[in-house]
């Protein structure tokens, strides 16, 4: 059965992409913006989500080691998400818990339960080229998208895994960030994230990230069960898998708060 | 006897081993080393050696979808030289009912307040274990009915605390002491409701942009207790003259502030109190800073550089004047994390007192071994000219500290 929202999301698409067409002709920046203004926009209106993830770190030598966490993701209209991370594994580290507001510009707000102490701690959120708990993915690698974090230029189409993808390159606006540019691909059909190459502060090529597994959720919002990140400087790399997506299961604002971060599991 | 039948308990519930998402059971075992290169300053202490065990678990259970929930998380250690540090607790056993805008939270649980790191001024609500560490982040499970309201301008947390616990001290055979031995089972109390006193607290806490702000109005049994000398007794057997210390349990009524600023790389950090007790009133204060290096030397290393100083109005213990420890004391400290995959981290901290001769060195390091070990080695020292300073008890008491904990 095709719902009422389905017929007018469809129509929806049908309008959004006759605008992008008609902004092909204008700059590569221009063209670049409206590319990842798209994006995100195909990416908005999922309310919120909750998710299983296991992260696989691995060096050189071959040794790996397991991290699990349990995300909850609330969208809000006119600001960046709102996210609670809870830490399973490593064991040392369960219930450590992480509550942040995200800004598209101003810094984020954070917090860290630490649950042997019962302690909250508001943490700096300068930290973003850190690694997150000892993997290849910084945290600004893994905070939601926004369109203000960057500035943009299409570079050209190319035929990445038998898809046609744009090619366009961001410029990080936040002086904190690790990168002097990221070159994302996405695909043309649904503006998918398939890859994406970052640069280091001396611009030579750092990480690579690639996308994979994607499924489609309420029939509209694409999330890939697995990401790889490579670092080609030190030659470790991260898996991330991606388990037990649920959208739109009613979370308030009273999951996101300090109370909410002392008792998440 | 109250503790060992809990943790039976508790051994059962773990052996159901019962996996659904509902019942969660967690277990720590841990095995810990303590080396003193010096002999006890006291002649009954032991010598160098000092070795102890200890184990803590974790049943978890919640329904309602969550809505309701409860904890229960009993702990031991035991210790081959010190009978004090021989001692079970219930850190937790409680129960948690969570609405949209409140929680309500009864039972033994432990609650954290405050921002700076090298001393917790504001934290009053759980008894100190000092016997598991020095440092005063161990504490003891405290009985208490708490309801957490969340409104547009912050938590307010209301707090009736039934029951009263003493505070653990080191026996005689012990390390890290006071001169004399601390008679933990005749303490007294300036109330007559004693260990029955019905305690009191509030709190309002709130983030405003960079802003974390909290402060609350404690009335109720002062954990702290103050030292008091007993009678000398003549022992029966050998005619020997013992003195012991009787802690003393005031009333108090106590006004504290915490608030940190988050700016860029920056933590600002002020915590401040104002006690009212019937032999003194006085405000104390520990304000602080902390700058982290994110990437130091192009590395993946974080190196933080923290500095803090304490300040109480009560001043230096004198002959005539009780005093404080930290009435004048910097604080400087250093905290590195690698960023690794075992999450490699080293702490050291410094405390001297800018008003007589006494400095404490800490340095600690840790790492996970595999996915389900830590170790963590430690380097405690003290120095101490001035002998009414509580640090000069424990000049002789510079230690290494091994332990590894398992994870199940």
């Amino acid at each position: 059965m095709i719902t009422v929202k389905q017929i007018i999301h469809s129509l929806t698409l049908v309008f959004v992409g006759l605008i992008s067409i008609n902004v092909q002709a204008s700059t590569p920046e221009k063209k670049g913006l409206s590319i990842a203004t798209e994006a995100k926009k195909q990416d908005t209106g999922w309310i919120d989500f909750t998710a299983d993830m296991k992260m696989y770190l691995r060096n050189k030598q071959g040794q790996s080691s397991l991290c699990e966490l349990k995300i909850k993701t609330l969208e809000l209209e006119n600001d960046g998400d709102k996210s609670l991370t809870l830490f399973n594994k490593p064991r040392d580290v369960k219930g450590t818990a992480f509550l942040s507001f995200s800004h598209p510009i101003d810094a984020d707000d954070q917090w860290l339960y630490l649950p042997a102490l019962k302690r909250v701690k508001r943490i700096s959120s300068s930290n973003k080229s850190g690694p997150f708990m000892g993997s290849e993915f910084s945290f600004e690698d893994l905070s939601s998208f926004e369109v203000e974090k960057y500035s943009y230029k299409y570079l050209h189409d190319e035929l990445l895994n038998n898809q046609d993808t744009f090619v366009i390159e961001q410029f990080p606006v936040d002086e904190n960030s690790g990168y002097t540019r990221r070159v994302v691909w996405l695909d043309k059909t649904e503006y998918r994230v398939q890859k994406i190459e970052f640069y280091d502060r001396k611009d030579s090529l750092l990480k690579t990230l690639s996308y994979s597994d994607y499924k489609q959720y309420l029939n509209e919002y694409w999330r890939a069960d697995k990401m790889v990140m490579v670092n080609h400087q030190s030659g470790k790399s991260t898996e991330l898998e991606w388990t037990n997506y649920v959208f739109a299961s009613g979370l308030t604002d009273s999951n996101f708060n300090k109370n909410a971060l002392k008792r998440v599991r | 006897m109250f503790y060992g039948k809990w943790l039976v308990l508790s051994l059962m519930l773990l052996s159901f081993n019962v996996t659904s998402n509902n019942l969660e059971t967690n277990m720590k075992l841990g095995l810990e080393y303590r080396y003193f290169p010096d002999k006890g300053k006291y002649e009954e202490q032991f010598e160098h050696h000092q070795y102890s065990t200890f184990a803590e678990a974790e049943v978890y259970w919640n329904w309602n979808n969550g809505d309701d929930l409860i904890t229960f998380k009993p702990y031991y250690r035991y210790d081959n030289q010190d009978k004090n540090r021989s001692h079970g607790d219930i850190r937790e056993f409680s129960y948690i009912h969570v609405d949209d805008n409140y929680e309500f939270r009864a039972g033994f649980r432990k609650e954290f307040w405050g921002v700076t790191e090298f001393q917790h001024l504001v934290d009053v609500i759980n008894q100190t274990d000092l016997v598991e560490d020095i440092d005063g982040e161990e504490k003891l499970g405290q009985l208490m009915f708490n309801l957490s309201s969340v409104y547009k301008w912050g938590i307010v947390d209301w707090f009736l605390l039934p029951s009263f616990r003493e505070r653990t001290f080191a026996s005689e055979q012990g390390r890290l002491r006071a001169p004399i031995k601390v008679d933990v089972n005749n303490a007294i109390y300036q109330s007559s409701a004693k260990q029955k006193h019905l305690d009191f607290a509030v709190r309002w806490n709130h983030s405003i942009g960079n802003f974390d702000i909290g402060s609350y109005w404690f009335h109720g049994t002062n954990r702290d207790p103050v030292l008091q000398l007993s009678d000398s007794e003549i022992n029966n057997t050998d005619g020997s003259n013992t003195q012991s210390f009787i802690p003393y349990y005031q009333q108090m009524d106590q006004f504290g502030i915490d608030l940190q600023a988050t700016v860029d790389s920056w933590l600002w950090k002020v915590e401040g109190i104002y006690r009212h007790t019937d032999i003194d009133s006085f405000l104390a204060a520990q304000v602080g800073l902390e700058y982290t290096f994110v990437g130091a030397l192009n590395s993946v290393i974080d190196i933080g550089f923290l500095m803090e100083y304490a300040w109480d109005a009560r001043g230096e213990t004198t002959n005539t004047n009780i005093g404080a420890n930290f009435q004048n004391d910097l604080f400087i400290g250093s905290r590195l994390a690698f960023n690794d995959m075992q999450s490699s981290e080293i702490l050291v901290g410094l405390r001297s007192d800018m008003q007589h001769n006494s400095f404490s060195l800490s340095v600690e390091g840790s790492r996970r071994m595999g996915d389900n070990y830590k170790i963590n080695v430690d380097f405690r020292a003290f120095q101490s000219n001035e002998p009414l300073d509580a640090f000069y008890y424990l000049k002789s008491d510079n230690h290494f500290q091994v332990s590894i904990e398992r994870f199940f």
